[in-house]
């Protein structure tokens, strides 16, 4: 048998010591950030914009640091990979995405002294 | 914060009909910060509109078990229905007005007294969600997607699912592109049930294939 390459961390079918753990079987109600995420990769993707395909988040998802992909939960997975793909594609720049996370962050401390 | 939750269920066992509990989890600060500044970034870039957003998430919470149960009511108590539906499943879907445009391709599995499906996304988390809504946690889960392929009887028992030894147990692997959904077999002492009371028993579990349904109240 050749030597297999190693395995990409997605790829957990049969992986050891996850296969041989009890799954958690905890219902999780999902939740606000959940559904925003979800709602807009469904319209991103949507024929009508065809901004981002299915597989190309799969890409930048399976493409995310090993200790990310583990530590992340799924829809924050899915929002770095939507980040990441939307500054490639140029739909967004780097520039607004840090000026819109200032101007949030100036906003959220001005609520805080409210 | 939001994967902090992992804790073994071995001191209880599960029967299939326990309600699992329900935990509290949300996105860390920074991922929360991150998607409000994308997505009004999108919306003042005219990509999408605020309604447009809000239009996708009742569309998303209208999507549920419920809905996959209908499907697969009918299928027991229409043959040519459920011909249909194991030939094409989005069509059939689509004839009881369950919109499957722009949804990746669903196959449907049927079980058998000799074959039983257990579906699995090993890669990620493929799953008829045009059908059936969002997955469970667990179905997410890296013990789930790692341990499926490699102990199913494990993992249907887990769930309280114990099959006899002469029934196969065939491990499906969802993609992005094809997801499966489980036809159960229709539980005995419901001959007469119409459809309505036959979909009561049509569980989110057991179209995944971790149980499966019973008329046992």
């Amino acid at each position: 048998m050749s030597q297999s390459p190693p395995r990409a961390t997605h790829d957990l079918g049969g992986v050891e010591p996850l296969a041989s753990r009890p799954i958690d079987r905890t219902e999780h109600e999902l939740t606000q950030f959940d559904k925003n995420v979800d709602a807009m990769m469904y319209l991103l993707s949507h024929p009508s914009r065809r901004i981002i395909r299915v597989d190309e988040l799969r890409r930048a998802i399976e493409s995310l640091p090993p200790h990310e992909y583990m530590r992340l939960s799924y829809y924050e997975k899915w929002l770095r990979a939507i980040h990441d793909l939307l500054l490639e594609k140029g739909v967004l720049d780097r520039a607004a995405v840090e000026n819109k996370l200032a101007e949030l962050r100036l906003q959220m401390s001005d609520e805080a002294k409210a | 914060m939001a994967d902090a939750h992992v804790h073994a269920h071995q001191d209880h066992p599960h029967g299939p009909d326990e309600h699992a509990p329900i935990a509290a989890h949300g996105p860390s600060p920074e991922s929360a910060l991150l998607e409000r500044a994308i997505r009004e970034l999108l919306i003042e870039q005219g990509v999408f509109t605020a309604d447009d957003l809000r239009r996708q998430i009742d569309l998303m919470d209208s999507r549920n078990p419920a809905v996959g149960a209908k499907l697969i009511a009918r299928a027991w108590v229409d043959p040519a229905f459920k011909q249909r539906l194991l030939a094409n499943a989005k069509a059939a879907a689509e004839e009881l007005g369950i919109d499957c445009s722009n949804a990746p391709d669903v196959m449907v599995l049927e079980n058998t007294p000799k074959r039983h499906h257990l579906v699995v996304c090993t890669l990620c988390s493929c799953y008829p969600k045009a059908i059936l809504g969002i997955p469970p946690a667990w179905y997410k889960s890296p013990e789930y997607r790692a341990r499926a392929v490699k102990d199913p009887r494990g993992v249907l028992a887990e769930f309280g699912t114990h099959l006899p030894d002469d029934v196969e147990v065939r491990v499906v692997d969802s993609t992005a592109d094809l997801r499966y959904l489980v036809l159960p077999m229709r539980p005995a002492g419901t001959d007469g049930w119409d459809e309505d009371r036959l979909a009561v028993l049509v569980t989110r579990d057991s179209m995944i294939g971790v149980t499966v349904p019973t008329a046992a109240s």
